[in-house]
């Protein structure tokens, strides 16, 4: 499907990765128009039930996004983020989910030019998996 | 010191061997109260009753294959605060380990409790068992005991059990301070009472009963319904998985779910105190239910199921003790259990952790380390 554009929706801490999100625009640096950001004060904060509503709502692919291992601002946020993605891709393919579709990357402050790389790689891979079930079917 | 002693039964009848049991626990000094599932008096349906007067204890029922409700939340209510006495609880293995997740989340404490636990050997449905025990329940918890220890691969009680209990591969209630062997033992003689933790060695030399050597056929007989059950559950898993492996299915799946949250209801570990799923967050705007149905053409009312099942999963399923509460009390018969474990046994799994194995455990949400799931980060 070439002409399909997937939706992405990418929660991205405040201190590192919206930082990074930043500085790439303010480096008019061009990255896909397929993600969409949700600012969020730490990817600890991430419940899993706003990745699993993204997608339920038809997201093709949900990215969380925070700071480097040592850099988390509240200590040990990425830690704890890093386990509820590996819970959530326990439990998502159990119903056909893709576990490509649920990434977690850590994005520096000043890793703008890498922010823009890996957004438009993300939405190259997503792109390949082709539409998610939930967007195209009813869910209840 | 004994950790092992033995309970002579009393003409021939484990009911009221062990309402003699717990008369005798109730009546030392340090114990206030007795927690036991008693037939009530007005009608008989078993309930968990908090018990004081020894008399009451005639009416104890704890090998009813029945608990209309998980009572580790209940527990938990004894236990919150100090309560200024000693209760002896008497649980089911799946009682006792939901207990055990609620300590790790500070909704409970075990300094003021003995817990007792026998045996498992399974439970009807909470409509099943009211049809079967009919007028006479003591008599079918006898019929009951007698048919599961005697004829354990012919009895045909068995496959009327519910399927939680039918999957359930804990029967031994390792978390008890006090366990009452029943499964390898001649129940006609003698019950097994082994003392498991240091609180259940000082009660059992305070009973001074008689020492008892654990019979080699106990193992055997116990490893064999755990073989037995552990066959039912992966075949449980695999049908399930089959039922629910596409978002289609899961649909279909929960098709019948009516969002009345009885299963988060019935649920003892899902831990909150109020659910996102009844605050104002899930109260949508007029307007957001038109947009929501503009985007596929239709939507289906009361919306969010899915969402609400896979976020319990989410949120419990490394806390799931397979209890079997939640099917027991959907109203449309959804086999809820069968998904929560078959999930569970997954996230369980995927952070080595098993819910009320062991106390000393961190729950797998509330810890990390550093050097672990590193295959899962990046592009």
């Amino acid at each position: 499907m070439d002409d399909f554009e997937p939706t992405i929706i990418a929660f991205v801490c405040n201190w590192c990765t919206y930082t990074a999100a930043d500085l790439a625009g303010t480096s008019r640096l061009a990255y896909p128009k397929n993600v969409r950001l949700i600012r969020v004060m730490c990817t600890g904060m991430v419940d899993p039930q706003h990745v699993i509503k993204a997608f339920l709502e038809g997201a093709d692919g949900v990215l969380v996004s925070g700071c480097h291992p040592g850099d988390c601002h509240y200590i040990n946020g990425n830690y704890k983020a890093r386990r509820r993605i590996k819970l959530l891709k326990e439990i998502l393919p159990q119903f056909g989910f893709d576990e490509k579709r649920l990434r977690l990357t850590w994005i520096g402050a000043s890793d703008g030019i890498q922010f823009a790389e890996i957004m438009r790689e993300l939405v190259m891979q997503v792109k390949a998996l082709g539409p998610s079930e939930a967007r195209l079917k009813m869910v209840i | 010191m004994t950790t092992t002693a033995k309970l002579d039964v009393n003409n021939q009848d484990i009911l009221l061997t062990l309402r003699e049991f717990l008369q005798s626990v109730l009546q030392q000094n340090e114990i206030s109260a007795i927690l036991a599932p008693q037939r009530l008096p007005m009608k008989n349906v078993v309930m968990p009753v908090l018990i004081t007067d020894p008399e009451q204890l005639n009416r104890a029922d704890p090998l009813a294959p029945y608990f209309p409700l998980n009572a580790a939340r209940l527990v938990t209510r004894l236990t919150r605060k100090p309560s200024g006495g000693k209760v002896a609880v008497v649980l089911r293995s799946c009682e006792i380990r939901a207990f055990i997740e609620l300590v790790k989340l500070n909704q409970g404490q075990t300094d003021d409790i003995i817990i007792i636990g026998t045996d498992c050997l399974g439970a009807y449905s909470n409509t099943d068992y009211l049809k079967k025990a009919g007028d006479d329940p003591d008599a079918f918890t006898r019929r009951f005991c007698e048919n599961a220890l005697n004829s354990p691969n012919e009895s045909v009680d068995d496959a009327e059990l519910i399927p939680a209990c039918r999957a359930c591969e804990h029967p031994i209630p390792d978390g008890a301070d006090l366990l009452i062997g029943l499964l390898g033992i001649d129940t006609s003689k003698q019950l097994l009472v082994r003392a498991q933790t240091l609180a259940g060695e000082e009660l059992l030399v305070k009973l001074d009963l008689p020492t008892f050597e654990e019979p080699d056929a106990r193992q055997k007989a116990v490893d064999a319904l755990i073989k037995k059950r552990i066959d039912y559950r992966d075949r449980m898993f695999a049908a399930t998985h089959e039922a629910t492996d596409s978002l289609e299915k899961m649909t279909a799946y929960l098709a019948g779910c009516i969002n009345c949250y009885n299963c988060r209801i019935a649920c003892p570990v899902c831990y909150c105190k109020e659910c996102v799923f009844v605050t104002d967050v899930f109260y949508h705007e007029p307007f957001q239910y038109l947009q929501w149905a503009r985007n596929k053409g239709a939507l289906k009312m009361p919306t969010d199921t899915v969402f609400y099942h896979l976020t319990r999963l989410a949120h419990i399923s490394t806390a799931c003790v397979g209890c079997g509460q939640c099917t027991n009390a959907c109203p449309n018969d959804i086999p809820v259990m069968e998904l929560f474990r078959m999930v569970s046994h997954r996230t369980q799994q995927a952070f080595d952790y098993e819910a009320g194995r062991n106390i000393e455990e961190e729950p797998p949400l509330s810890v990390f380390r550093e050097d672990e799931f590193k295959d899962i980060v990046g592009i």
